[in-house]
């Protein structure tokens, strides 16, 4: 008989690795990647966990039910806040899951997603309207980036557009780590959820063709959800369904402007935007960090180590997304790209249930630029652009462009 | 029970989400990247139609024993 050796741990590693100063990955993945796909990482808060690199590895983790998120609710969950969220649907695994899932899935389906993309496009021909009537120059971010995909989730939903002061600032709650003080992030939740409440009240009392009035008849005609959950589940929608979007889209514009070539070609070819759209989602490694770790159910071999029961694991989709054993030059920008299996919406239970009504903003977003501002370029020096710092995206404070 | 649900997956709708294998691991795995279905025929179950209420593609229907679709709804 011989001794196994114990495998040395090295420290666990500060993560996330570097901060977010420019939509680049951090260069540690690729060097993990290739030598050491599973390594140990220390989040600002919460216990240690292990970290995913690999593309293969990153879907396992993500798509396997052997990992689960909602074994986190009882841990030291690893985060980068030093409060606990309230994970609401994020922190279930199926069945109870997918029971509040199915419930709104429906409205967020390629074809009904398609239904809306008419009226995404005057939206959007509207705000460009304004911003040319009033430039050059521009801030993109909040004459375009921002009001385009809160009119179009506000519409959906059924929340007042004319409200967006309120519920804009509250949902940066959702996606902050430290730019706000914890006392402050509790705050805004609580108005949020307040505000939602309220709209639930009124829509019950009489019902609108809306999401919200669709999901209160849910819970008070088939008892399909607590009250609770309903109020979670609208301000997640509200937040989740514009805070990424508001951030994609200075990023990809952002990411097109630095690279003339790629932009003069999407000119040429118009057609291109759907593809475009899905490698912008590859190259842009829009979280900070990754978070929301899987807690393993049983012990998993993954990458070359054992994960054993109870440990969490956190996947890196920007990794994922940038491995040469998946993706041919994977950090080059290439609009034509044929084989783009990117994780950017994440993958599994908890696939990004906006996948589809981003994909269609993004695409009209380009679109409707590409249309009315083809000569659009940055109006300062890349260098003076201002990146967002405490949050769990990476994004720019303004994009100030000129045409 | 003779009554059997029928499963199908269009792999040309499929964007591979893996939001089927992970809902209903008993009844989908992703086979390069594309759903695919364990068993054609299977005995009711609730996951079933959880997976294909969830899929954003439509692109799992089920249909009861007299080939009605029960999921997805229209």
């Amino acid at each position: 008989m011989t001794d196994t050796p114990t495998p040395q741990l090295s420290p666990a590693r500060p993560y996330p690795f570097s901060p977010p100063v420019r939509p680049d990955p951090d260069p540690p993945y690729a060097q993990l990647r290739r030598t050491q796909p599973m390594v140990r990482v220390q989040l600002p808060y919460g216990e240690e966990a292990w970290l995913a690199t690999r593309y293969a590895d990153v879907r396992t983790v993500l798509g396997d039910p052997r990992f689960s998120r909602a074994a986190s609710v009882d841990r030291d969950e690893p985060r980068m806040t030093p409060q606990r969220v309230d994970g609401g649907i994020l922190a279930m695994d199926p069945p109870e899951h997918t029971r509040l899932r199915r419930l709104v899935a429906r409205a967020f389906t390629a074809r009904r997603v398609e239904q809306l993309r008419p009226r995404t496009r005057e939206i959007a021909d509207d705000l460009l309207t304004r911003m040319i009537d009033s430039g050059p120059p521009a801030d993109l971010v909040t004459a375009f980036a921002t009001p385009l995909p809160i009119t179009v989730i506000c519409e959906l939903l059924g929340v007042p557009v004319a409200d967006q002061d309120g519920f804009h600032v509250w949902s940066e709650a959702i996606v902050s780590t430290t730019s706000l003080p914890p006392e402050r992030i509790r705050e805004y939740l609580d108005n949020l959820y307040a505000y939602i409440a309220g709209l639930v009240a009124e829509r019950r009392h009489a019902p609108r063709d809306d999401l919200i009035s669709a999901l209160v008849e849910a819970r008070d005609q088939r008892d399909k959800l607590s009250e609770t959950e309903l109020v979670q589940l609208i301000a997640g929608l509200l937040a989740a369904g514009h805070e990424t979007t508001v951030t994609q889209i200075p990023n990809f514009v952002y990411a097109l402007l630095t690279h003339p070539d790629e932009w003069e070609r999407l000119k040429s070819a118009p057609q291109l935007i759907p593809n475009a759209v899905e490698e912008l989602m590859r190259w842009v490694p829009l979280g900070v960090g990754s978070s929301f770790p899987r807690y393993a159910l049983e012990d998993v071999d993954i990458g070359g180590v054992r994960v054993r029961a109870g440990e969490p694991v956190i996947a890196s989709l920007s990794s994922a997304n940038r491995d040469e054993t998946v993706f041919a030059d994977p950090d080059r920008l290439d609009l034509t790209r044929a084989v783009n299996p990117h994780l950017g919406f994440g993958h599994g239970v908890h696939h990004c249930l906006g996948a589809q009504l981003a994909r269609m903003e993004l695409q009209v977003a380009l679109a409707a630029l590409l249309d009315r501002l083809p000569g659009l370029r940055l109006a300062v020096p890349e260098a003076e652009l201002a990146w967002k710092s405490g949050l769990l995206v990476r994004g720019l404070r303004t994009l100030p462009v000129t045409w | 029970m003779s009554e059997q649900w029928r499963i199908s997956v269009d792999g040309r709708r499929c964007i591979g989400t893996g939001i089927c294998a992970g809902a209903a691991p008993r009844h989908f795995m992703l086979v390069d990247a594309v759903s695919t279905p364990l068993a054609e025929q299977v005995t009711p179950d609730e996951a079933v139609l959880d997976a294909a209420h969830s899929c954003p593609m439509e692109a799992i229907t089920v249909r009861d024993a007299a080939g009605r679709i029960i999921a997805p709804e229209p």
